[in-house]
């Protein structure tokens, strides 16, 4: 029953604070008679959303496919360079700080030069999104891979594990939590890796992402529009969150702290 | 006593050990364990007692000195002081690790590790994750992990250590049980002279700085022994002269 009560309350008082937000936004617009291409209410941005519905899901789908392929490869590349660092403490040495440089080196200052280098631009969004995307999932995974209770390692000396073996079942299946974590912040940053990168190649070439679209409304003074686009990316932020929250539950509470209900 | 239980199964001979930070751990440690006997080693910590059973179970090695096997190196279980479980595999993952690992079947493992759970009174714990079981289960399970390779030499590094008095001589009764029914060898390391008394036919006291057996004592008392044994005059009386003995090997600071 209080558990019941805790919940609903957890549910509902962002939805709470959001509404009333927007209230007080439509009223502000109102009372004030803030022009349209300055600032927009809710209700006129929902309607454009409405409007702009066609073309703006497309272009929904065009930004998905860079986020989600960027995060594929940054899943493969972070997590088997990951599992490459953890062979050898020389290799980890070697490559480490090329990808922390990689990491912190802003992303929009990065995009043109790639997008000078690679010619199709499809691809060229992808390679930025990975950049972004990648790290986290590394530098997360190979935490987790080298996080092993020497006792562990102990016993698997005992069962004369192949170094293989070590790694199947004691390191990867340890690194889980580590490597899910990154997951978790890999998804949001590779669309956000997307956005930027069609953001700078937007005004080059003619982009149909989602990026593009909200640059295209701000050219025509249609400032709903930016809005609207603007809402469908932050949605499909929490929305890829919320998966990885989800899936990360579902591979995590039946052992780990992190997922797991206390009993009694 | 038949002839297997007087033999050795391994000789530690003039053994020192000097950790990479200039501590010498153990310095001439003459040690055997003896086919089938269960040995205890007892001392304060920091005598090495530790240190001479990853030794002998091939996680640590010598300075200098030799650990020799008598015939074969026979097949050995560990447990940890720790549970030491995977707490993403299952009781019957855990137990199962081992025979994985050794690239036995799912199929032949299946009775060998319903064999081992019996054996430490786990049956029907084998969906359980390591997280829903107290202190005393899991300790159980890292046994039955232990028991499912049907090792021949059983070395158990202060395992019962973490653990409440009650469920402590709960498995105690209970590893006698499954010594005496495998006919194992057991060396144990532990820092309690009532349960080194209560558990073995030999102990062997070790002093520190450096490391090294310091007495040898026969525990002349019959199998199996219950939890009546505890009250009597015989177990009094090795209690007595194991804690002295301890005392000795402290320079007498050692207070029963």
């Amino acid at each position: 029953m209080t558990f019941d009560r805790g919940r609903l309350l957890r549910m509902s008082l962002p939805l709470l604070v959001g509404l009333l937000f927007l209230v007080g936004w439509e009223v502000f617009v109102r009372v004030y008679a803030m022009p349209v291409y300055i600032l927009p209410g809710p209700i006129r941005i929902a309607q454009r959303l409405v409007e702009e519905w066609g073309t703006l899901s497309d272009s929904l789908l065009v930004t998905l496919q860079v986020t989600f392929g960027a995060l594929l490869f940054a899943i493969l590349g972070g997590g088997g360079l990951a599992v490459l660092f953890a062979q050898s403490k020389w290799i980890e040495a070697s490559f480490f700080p090329y990808a922390v440089i990689l990491q912190v080196t802003p992303i929009i200052a990065i995009a043109p030069l790639i997008l000078i280098y690679i010619r199709n631009t499809e691809v060229a969004l992808l390679v930025c999104a990975w950049i972004v995307a990648f790290f986290p999932i590394l530098s997360n995974t190979t935490l987790g891979l080298n996080s092993v209770d020497p006792n562990f390692l102990d016993l698997m000396q005992l069962y004369r594990a192949k170094r293989w073996q070590v790694l199947w079942f004691l390191r990867m299946p340890g690194a889980m939590p580590y490597f899910l974590g990154g997951l978790k912040i890999a998804g949001g940053l590779s669309l956000i890796g997307a956005v930027v990168a069609e953001f700078t190649a937007g005004t080059a070439t003619a982009g149909t992402g989602l990026a593009y679209r909200i640059l295209e409304s701000s050219y025509r003074l249609d400032i709903p529009r930016m809005y609207a686009g603007l809402v469908l990316l932050s949605l499909t932020g929490v929305l890829i969150f919320a998966a990885f929250s989800f899936l990360s539950w579902l591979l995590l509470h039946r052992w780990h702290d992190s997922a797991a209900k206390r009993e009694g | 006593m038949d002839m297997q239980t007087t033999s050795s199964l391994v000789r530690l001979r003039q053994v020192d050990k000097t950790f990479s930070n200039g501590t010498v751990a153990i310095k001439g440690l003459d040690l055997d364990l003896r086919a089938g006997s269960f040995t205890s080693l007892l001392g304060p910590s920091g005598c090495g007692k530790s240190t001479a059973l990853r030794m002998i179970a091939g996680l640590a090695s010598p300075s200098s000195g030799s650990v020799d096997w008598v015939g074969v190196r026979p097949e050995l279980g560990f447990v940890f002081q720790e549970p030491t479980l995977m707490p993403w595999r299952t009781v019957w993952g855990n137990v199962f690790l081992p025979l994985r690992i050794a690239g036995v079947s799912r199929r032949e493992a299946e009775p060998r590790i319903a064999d081992a759970l019996a054996r430490v009174g786990l049956t029907g714990f084998e969906k359980s994750y390591p997280r829903q079981l107290s202190g005393g289960m899991k300790m159980r399970v890292s046994i039955a992990r232990a028991l499912v390779t049907r090792p021949a030499l059983l070395l158990m590094d202060e395992p019962f250590a973490a653990l409440d008095e009650i469920t402590r001589s709960r498995l105690n009764d209970d590893l006698l049980q499954v010594w005496q029914a495998e006919r194992l060898t057991i060396g144990f390391v532990t820092h309690s002279v009532f349960e080194s008394v209560f558990l073995s036919d030999r102990i062997l006291v070790m002093a520190a700085r450096p490391g090294r057996v310091v007495a040898d004592i026969a525990i002349d008392a019959p199998y199996p022994r219950t939890e009546d044994f505890r009250t009597t005059d015989i177990y009094n009386h090795y209690c007595r002269v194991v804690s002295q003995a301890l005392k000795q090997a402290m320079g007498g600071h050692h207070d029963l």
